[in-house]
C-alpha cells in the first residue's frame, strides 16, 4: 500500500501479560478527522502513547509523512509535527494561562536550545499578540495572569488544546478533549474543534461521547481489547453489528 | 501593549538603581546593627553571589543540587593560582575562577542530570564530597591538602615580574594597584553583585527563564511540547555553578587562601538553607537568606554573657540572671540552634520563604486599602 499521511502498522504492546495492542493497522488521511472508539482500557491511550514517544511498541512502525517515529524521543516527534492533548490534564500548573500558551509557542524556535537569555519576554510580541489571541478566543483571556492550576478541569483540559493548538502541528492527537467537562463546556469544545476541523488540520480523537464522535469524526475505528474490530464512515459504524455487542459488552458512557 | 505584565519586574532600570543604591550603602545601614565592617560586607556581598546563582538553578528549574560548594571551591584555588603564577591582580583570577569552575559544572551536571528529583541531588553530593576527599588527598600537589593552598614569597608570578620590582613580603591582592583588602575589597565584591543580580533579572525576564521555569513547572509536558529539555537543564547548571566559581574566586580575592574545607557538604548546604530561608525561586530571596545567616553566624555568634547582661540590664535582679542564662542559649556557639528555630518556622507556615511572609503582608494591607 502506498504510504499515506499518518499510519500505524502491525503495532503489538504487551504490559505483563496483558496484550494492550494486538496487530494495530491504522491510516489517517490527511485532512481528515479520524476518531478511535471503543470501551475503556481497550487500549486507545495506549495506542496514542506508542505514537508520541511516550511508550515504545513491542513490533510494528508508526509513520508520519513516510518517516518511522517509533524510537524518536517525545520532543523530536513534537518538532515534526504531532501534538498531543492528554487524558488528564498536561499543563504548567505553577505559570500564568498567557506563560501556558506562551511556551509552546516558542518550541518551534527555541525547542532544540536556545540560550536567549538577555531577551526580554517583552521583546516577544508577535508570540504574546498570538497567545492572547488564542486566549480570546477560548474565552480564557480575562483570566490569563492567573495561575493554570487554580483552574476548573474543563477550563485546564481548553487551555491544553489552546497550548497544543498554538503550535499548528500538522497531526493533533486528542484523548478524550471532553471527559469530565459540564455540557455547556462540551459545546464551547466541539465548536472550537469544529473551527479546526474547517482549517484542514489532520486529527486522531479519542472520545466516548458519541454526539461528539459522529458530529465530528470523517472516519471512525472501533477499538476493542487491544484490536480493530471495525472501521468505516459515521454510517458505517452506526449499522455495525459486531460494533453494537462490543458496546453492550463494555458499555461505558461517561 | 500591554506584554510587560508577563514580565517579574517590568521596570529594569529602576529596579537596578535601587538595588545598587541599596548594596553600595550598606556599610551606612548595617551600622546601626554593627554589621558594618568590611569583613563581614564582604561575605554578605560574595555569598550574595552565590545565592543568587544557585537560585538560577534550585529556584527556576527545582533541580536541587548538594554540591554547589565544588565549584565555590574550584574558583578559591583557581585562583589562588592565579596570585601564585601569574599576577597579584584580581582580574584575571576571576576570570580564571569561573572558566574552570565553568568546566566543572559542564562535567559534573552533564552526568547529574542523567536523573532528576532526589536522585539528581544524591549525584551532586556524591560528586562533591568526591572532589572534598580528593582536595585532602591525591591532589595534594595541587591543593597542599590540610594545610590549604596559600601564598609564598617564593611564587614566580610571571606576568608581575615584567612589570614591577620584586617587593619584600607577600604583594596583597589588587586590581590594577588598587588593594583589594577593607572596604576597597568589598565594593569591588559589590559592584559584581550588583553585575549577578541583573544577570539573574534579565534571565528571569527572559524565554529562557520562562523555560527553565516550566521545565519546573512539568518538565514532561515540556517534553511533549517539542522541547529537548537537557541543554536548558544543564544551561542552568553551568551558570550557576560559573556564579558559585565567581564567588569563591571572590573568597580568594580577599583572603588570599584557599582550602578543601570551603567543598565540604555543609557548604553546600548552607546556600542551600539560604536560598529557602529567604524564598526559592525569587529574586531578592536568596539575599534575604545570606543576610540572616551570615549574620547570625557572625554576629550572634559573638555574643557572650558578658554582653547579654549589659543588654538586659533593665530586667529585675531577682530575674536577671534567669534572663541571661536562658537567652545565652540563643547566642555565641548556640547560634545554631537560632537559625534552626528560625528556619524550622519559617519552612512551616512560610515554604515559600520570607518574600511569601512579605507577599501575605502585601495582600493583607491591599485588602484593608480596599475596605
Ligand atoms: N503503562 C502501563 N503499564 C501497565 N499497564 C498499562 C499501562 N498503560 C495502560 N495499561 C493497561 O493497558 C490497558 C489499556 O489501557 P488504555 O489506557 O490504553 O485504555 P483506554 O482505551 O485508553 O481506556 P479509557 O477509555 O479508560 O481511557 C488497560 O488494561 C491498562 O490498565
Ligand atoms: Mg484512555
Amino acid at each position: 500500500m502506498e504510504s499515506s499521511f499518518f499510519q500505524i502498522q502491525g503495532v503489538n504492546k504487551t504490559f505483563g501479560g496483558l496484550k494492550a495492542l494486538n496487530e494495530v493497522n491504522l491510516n489517517v488521511e490527511e485532512g481528515t478527522v479520524h476518531a478511535i472508539i471503543g470501551p475503556n482500557g481497550a487500549g486507545k491511550s495506549t495506542l496514542l502513547n506508542c505514537c508520541i514517544g511516550k511508550l515504545i511498541p513491542d513490533t510494528g512502525t508508526v509513520t508520519f509523512k513516510g518517516e518511522n517515529v517509533v524510537g524518536k524521543t517525545a520532543y523530536q516527534i513534537n518538532q515534526i509535527g504531532i501534538a498531543r492533548v492528554f487524558q488528564t490534564p498536561e499543563i504548567f500548573p505553577e505559570l500564568s494561562l498567557i506563560e501556558n500558551v506562551m511556551i509552546p509557542a516558542f518550541a518551534r524556535r527555541d525547542g532544540n536550545f536556545k540560550l536567549n537569555w538577555f531577551k526580554s519576554l517583552m521583546q516577544e510580541d508577535t508570540i504574546y499578540k498570538e497567545a492572547t489571541d488564542i486566549l480570546e478566543n477560548f474565552g480564557l483571556k480575562d483570566q490569563m495572569m492567573h495561575h493554570a492550576g487554580n483552574m476548573s478541569r474543563g477550563d485546564k483540559r481548553r487551555l491544553e488544546l489552546a497550548m497544543s493548538l498554538i503550535q499548528h502541528p500538522k497531526l493533533l492527537l486528542l484523548d478524550e478533549p471532553t471527559a469530565g467537562m459540564a455540557r455547556h463546556d462540551t459545546n464551547k469544545t466541539i465548536d472550537t474543534l469544529k473551527k479546526i476541523k474547517e482549517s484542514g488540520m489532520t486529527k486522531i480523537i479519542i472520545e466516548h461521547d458519541m454526539h461528539v464522535v459522529f458530529s465530528l469524526a470523517d472516519k471512525i475505528s472501533v477499538l476493542a481489547q487491544g484490536a480493530i474490530i471495525a472501521e468505516g464512515t459515521p454510517d458505517e459504524i452506526k449499522g455495525n453489528p459486531v460494533v453494537q455487542e462490543a458496546y453492550l459488552g463494555g458499555a461505558d458512557d461517561e | 501593549m500591554k506584554n510587560e505584565k508577563i514580565l517579574k519586574s517590568n521596570n529594569i532600570p529602576l529596579y537596578m538603581v535601587i538595588f545598587s543604591v541599596v548594596v553600595l550603602t550598606m556599610p551606612l545601614w548595617l551600622e546601626p546593627i554593627g554589621a558594618a565592617y568590611p569583613d563581614l560586607l564582604q561575605k554578605f556581598a560574595i555569598f550574595g553571589i552565590f545565592a543568587v546563582g544557585f537560585n538560577i538553578l534550585f529556584g527556576l528549574t527545582g533541580y536541587l543540587s548538594f554540591g554547589h560548594a565544588t565549584f565555590l571551591g574550584v574558583g578559591s584555588y583557581t585562583a589562588v593560582w592565579s596570585f601564585k603564577l601569574l599576577t597579584m591582580n584580581v582580574l584575571p583570577a576571576i576570570i580564571f575562577s569561573m572558566v574552570l569552575a565553568g568546566i566543572f559544572a559542564l562535567l559534573i551536571g552533564y552526568i547529574s542530570l542523567r536523573r532528576s528529583g532526589i536522585y539528581f541531588s544524591i549525584l551532586t553530593l556524591a560528586f562533591a564530597q568526591m572532589s572534598y576527599n580528593l582536595a585532602y588527598s591525591v591532589l595534594t600537589p595541587i591543593t597542599n591538602g590540610e594545610t590549604g593552598l596559600q601564598l609564598s614569597k617564593n611564587d614566580p608570578r610571571v606576568v608581575d615580574g615584567l612589570f614591577v620590582e620584586v617587593g619584600q613580603g607577600i604583594p596583597s591582592t589588587n586590581l590594577f594597584g588598587l588593594e583589594m583588602s577593607g572596604y576597597q575589597g568589598f565594593y569591588f565584591c559589590a559592584v559584581l553583585l550588583i553585575i549577578a543580580f541583573y544577570i539573574s533579572l534579565k534571565i528571569f525576564n527572559s524565554p529562557f527563564g520562562l523555560n527553565l521555569r516550566a521545565i519546573k513547572s512539568n518538565q514532561t509536558r515540556m517534553s511533549y511540547t517539542g522541547y529537548n529539555t537537557k541543554p536548558y537543564l544543564l544551561a542552568a547548571f553551568v551558570i550557576s555553578g560559573m556564579f558559585a566559581g565567581l564567588a569563591g574566586g571572590l573568597l580568594a580575592v580577599t583572603d588570599p587562601l584557599a582550602g578543601a574545607e570551603r567543598m565540604q557538604w555543609t557548604a553546600s548546604g548552607e546556600v542551600v538553607l539560604m536560598t529557602i530561608l529567604g524564598g526559592v525561586g525569587t529574586l531578592l530571596g536568596p539575599l534575604l537568606g545570606v543576610g540572616i545567616i551570615k549574620y547570625l553566624e557572625n554576629i550572634f555568634s559573638s555574643i557572650g554573657v558578658k554582653e547579654l547582661g549589659d543588654f538586659f540590664s533593665f530586667v529585675p535582679d531577682s530575674m536577671h540572671a534567669f534572663v541571661v542564662d536562658f537567652s545565652s542559649l540563643f547566642v555565641g556557639e548556640g547560634w545554631h540552634l537560632t537559625l534552626g528555630l528560625l528556619f524550622m518556622i519559617i519552612v512551616i507556615f512560610l515554604p515559600g520563604g520570607i518574600m511569601q511572609g512579605f507577599d501575605k503582608i502585601k495582600n493583607l494591607m491591599s485588602k484593608k486599602d480596599k475596605e
